[in-house]
């Protein structure tokens, strides 16, 4: 099964409506509640990161039976060093993000911890593209 | 464990979301305003505390099966927090205490910290 969804940058109130949307699919397909929750953790990141930080984006999702891949592209300033936006506390949200919730630097650090692989591939003033794959047993 | 309705008395709360049932009881609390910090949280049966009243809220409950959420400093829920609350079966309080007068009431009643 393939979806996809497209984020809007800077729209904060839209936010989370395609994780909410692979959360309907997961729950539907009756994955394990936990897989799932780790799932759209790292896609609501990522997602939010999108709204955060780039100009639009789109969320492609894969989901076979045995795993879900989920692709998160945007077009946006890019990340010049992805080691250190890695990092815990690295941050270059601005104060408009801070407000809302977020910008604490712990996005990344929390894909990495919620998913079985994450690969970040981006180029400055160009775009980022986060892949997430979670197995589903 | 702690029921919901004892958390609505001793906090002198208000019910905004709908389907809030009494009798639920919760184990642990986890208070921020901070949902980037909330989003690291995984743990059930939990009540989240904040002071933090915008949509985001609702859909970093929703991520993580959060079922209630108290918002505390008289923070409102706005109508469209309260439609997406109830689209996902989150209910919704909302105090007049702050985020420590709060917090101490509620470890009071035996709500555990998540760490
Ligand atoms: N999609 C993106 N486009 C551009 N920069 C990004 C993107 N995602 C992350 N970043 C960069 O990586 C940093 C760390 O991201 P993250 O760990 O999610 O923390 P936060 O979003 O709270 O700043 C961001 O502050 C930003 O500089
Ligand atoms: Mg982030």
């Amino acid at each position: 099964m393939e979806f996809r969804f497209e984020i809007e940058g800077g729209n904060f109130s839209k936010a989370g409506t395609a994780s909410s949307e692979v959360k309907k699919i997961l729950k539907q397909l009756n994955v394990d509640p936990k897989i799932i929750k780790r799932t759209v953790v790292s896609l609501y990141e990522a997602e939010v990161n999108v709204v955060a930080h780039a100009y639009e984006g789109e969320m492609n999702v894969e989901i076979i039976p045995d795993k879900v891949s989920v692709t998160i592209q945007d077009k946006g300033p890019g990340i010049p060093d992805i080691d250190q936006a890695m990092q815990e506390g690295y941050s270059t949200a601005t104060p408009k993000v801070r407000e809302m919730g977020f910008g604490a630097g712990m996005g990344l650090p929390n894909i990495k911890k919620n998913s079985d692989q994450l690969n970040i591939s981006s180029k400055v003033n160009v775009g980022t593209i986060v892949e997430i794959v979670n197995y589903l047993k | 464990m702690v029921k919901v309705a004892d958390i609505v008395n001793k906090l002198n709360a208000r019910i905004v979301c709908g389907k809030c049932d009494l009798d639920r009881k919760l184990e642990f609390g986890f208070a921020s305003d901070l949902m980037s910090d909330v989003l690291t949280i995984d743990t059930e049966n939990l009540l989240l505390i904040t002071g933090m009243n915008n949509l985001q809220t609702i859909r970093t409950s929703e991520m993580l099966d959060i079922s209630h959420i108290i918002f505390v400093r008289d923070k409102k829920a706005s109508k469209e927090m309260q439609e997406l609350a109830c689209e996902h079966g989150i209910a919704l309080l909302e105090c007049g205490y702050s985020m420590f007068r709060a917090c101490a009431a509620l470890n009071e009643l035996g709500l555990k910290p998540v760490y």
